[in-house]
């Protein structure tokens, strides 16, 4: 019961209070600036000069009249934008009217979902062994060399890191393919052909991600491991004669990792933004790629409804990660 | 000075100070530029660098060094009105937090937890979308400094609550102090090192996602940042074209300036950390 209450209920009360700030600050931000931001978003469409049918311009106006809200008190459009919210309704795409924008999330998010998942999970095991390692044996060759390469990847912008990658292994030498999530054409069905030409399409954006986010949870780690080398037990360790593979991996490791854990967590709504811009770079189909086009396509309400749902599933994220975070931590399951 | 000199002593420190330094003074020069930036075609197109345009020309016939010198001054603004401003928020929220405690400090976390949570591209990308040719430099830094001092109110806050443990703290409080002046005399000293260091890490990442904004076509591409340099660069096709000077330009500079804040950042932080001081200052004696 104290569990319940003293872990369980915060971090319930934190993924509501994460879903309101977001949503609160952008229904807040626009109405500080003196912008009327449905006739601004008519006029960019417009100036394009897309065709776009009368209906639609209307159901545009209408739709971003009411999720923006020029109708009714402030008290009252900020309701409609939870009501909204609530139900999943963010109106029709005005790119691709009249398909609705929940359904073109979904079928983007299984492959943002995919690529998020094994990159974040991969860059973060192998930042962290990395690290681990080079924080314990801190004055072997080896992991100053290692240090060196992270410290150079670090600083590199996200978006010419992409950019470099694909260059090199899309034009200078063609061994992977430069854009898109599959072959052209290709059915999505279980055999070995499907899953070769899925992986073949991943390999370039994952690899982006996970060496840039290597870097950061490497650096990290590196200087958790500083801190706790210097404890007593580890000395106490060391005097009574245990291999210093297993010190490492046993009892240093294993402690630094948790910070790391919470970390992750936290930083969940980087990674996010991270796959979002590799999407871009790479035309890859998810949830980053509608969002470029739904830039391009000036589709507002596309716009609008990728921004609350990342909201809602980032908090999300962050929310499981906590929820596991007991699992890893004994100090919590026995309190 | 003294702070100074003993971070000269530090290799990447001489390295990133002289690169801001240059970076600097190139955005000075941008005041003496011979071209207004906002009109197009007053110089030949396209040409390769040469005595007389030293970086070349563009695709819309501006001069790439002069424009990539408001560039950078833009981009350096933007960024030092986001940390600015961010460092505002973070050292009032940090403070208060850590002084009040209790219930005040609990609400100022998790609403500081959200932001921390949040994911800033998307929603930036809306605001963007929304504001386009609103979005000036001064807003956009302001949007910026919003979302950039969660991280670091939570490190104020637990330098803060850490000091309200000491001694001095009694001492002014029973000697009669008023509570400001607690703060801002004896606690802001201790806070202000820490925000020097977070305050470089988010120029950082205000400028990285001013680059990206822009490349995607989401600020005022009137304006020439080293983000809106990159934009028109890579929709007038300057990489296939053979245009290097023109692409080259403002990724080279934006390199730079992302390598020279990281790099101060570390040794500043290096620096303020007590152990690897000890550590630096212990090898440094070896050495001689």
């Amino acid at each position: 019961m104290s569990f319940i209450k003293r872990y369980l209920l915060p971090r319930l009360l934190q993924y509501f209070l994460v879903i309101f700030v977001g949503i609160t600050v952008v229904f807040i931000v626009p109405r500080l600036t003196p912008v009327d931001p449905v006739q601004e978003m008519i006029n960019t469409i417009t100036q394009r000069g897309a065709y776009m049918d009368p209906e639609a311009i209307e159901q545009l106006r209408q739709s971003m009249k009411e999720m923006y809200g020029l109708e009714g008190t402030v008290f009252s459009q900020y309701i409609s934008l939870w009501r909204r919210l609530i139900i999943g309704d963010f109106g029709p795409s005005l790119s691709q009217f009249p398909t609705p924008v929940v359904k073109l999330i979904g079928i983007s998010l299984p492959w943002t979902l995919g690529l998020m998942l094994v990159t974040t999970l991969l860059s973060w095991i192998i930042g962290n062994i990395l690290g681990g390692i080079a924080g314990y044996f801190s004055s072997s060759r080896w992991s100053a060399a290692i240090e060196r390469f992270m410290m150079v990847l670090r600083p590199i912008p996200y978006y010419i890191f992409a950019l470099i990658l694909l260059l090199v292994f899309g034009y200078v030498i063609p061994i992977f393919p430069i854009a898109g999530g599959t072959s052209i054409g290709l059915k999505i069905q279980f055999s070995w052909k499907v899953i070769a030409d899925l992986l073949r399409h991943a390999i370039l954006p994952a690899l982006s991600m996970i060496l840039l986010g290597m870097a950061g949870w490497f650096q990290t780690m590196r200087l958790v491991m500083s801190n706790i080398v210097r404890e007593d037990y580890v000395m106490y360790a060391r005097a009574g004669g245990l291999r210093d593979t297993k010190i490492a991996f046993n009892y240093v490791i294993k402690n630094a990792m948790l910070p790391q854990v919470t970390g992750l967590a936290l930083s969940l709504g980087q990674i996010f933004g991270g796959a979002m811009v590799t999407e871009m770079v790479f035309s890859y189909p998810g949830i980053g790629g509608l969002l470029y086009t739904a830039i391009n396509a000036g589709d507002y309400n596309l716009i609008m409804g990728i921004t609350m749902f990342s909201i809602l599933g980032i908090a999300t994220g962050a929310l499981l990660v906590d929820l596991l975070y007991p699992l890893f931590d004994p100090r919590i399951r026995y309190r | 000075m003294a702070v100074l000199r003993e971070l000269l002593r530090d290799g990447k420190f001489t390295f990133a100070f002289t690169v801001m330094s240059i970076l600097i003074i190139l955005a000075i020069l941008s005041f003496f530029s011979p071209y207004d930036m906002s009109i197009w075609n007053v110089v030949p197109r396209d040409m390769p660098p040469s005595a007389e345009y030293i970086l070349g020309t563009n695709s819309k016939g501006q001069d790439v060094f002069w424009e990539m010198t408001v560039a950078i001054k833009n981009s350096l603004i933007m960024a030092v009105i986001a940390a600015f401003f961010s460092r505002l928020i973070a050292i009032a929220v940090g403070l208060l937090a850590g002084f009040k405690g209790g219930m005040t400090d609990r609400t100022l976390m998790s609403i500081n937890d959200s932001f921390i949570v949040l994911p800033v591209l998307p929603i930036l990308i809306l605001l963007g979308a929304i504001l386009k040719e609103r979005l000036n430099m001064i807003v956009l830094g302001l949007i910026l400094a919003i979302f950039g001092w969660a991280w670091d109110a939570r490190l104020i806050r637990s330098q803060t609550l850490s000091l309200r443990e000491r001694e001095f703290t009694n001492t002014a409080m029973l000697s009669g102090q008023k509570v400001y002046e607690l703060i801002f005399k004896e606690y802001l000293p201790f806070v202000i090192p820490i925000v020097s260091a977070t305050a470089i890490n988010n120029m950082f990442w205000a400028v990285g996602m001013e680059v990206t904004m822009a490349i995607l076509g989401l600020s005022n591409l009137t304006i020439p940042t080293l983000g809106t340099m990159m934009h028109w660069a890579i929709s007038y096709q300057a990489m296939l074209l053979g245009y290097w000077w023109w692409i080259a330009t403002p990724v080279v500079v934006s390199v730079l300036l992302f390598v020279s804040l990281y790099l101060l950042s570390v040794s500043v932080s290096q620096y303020l950390d007590p152990r690897t001081r000890i550590q630096r200052i212990g090898t440094a004696k070896v050495v001689k």
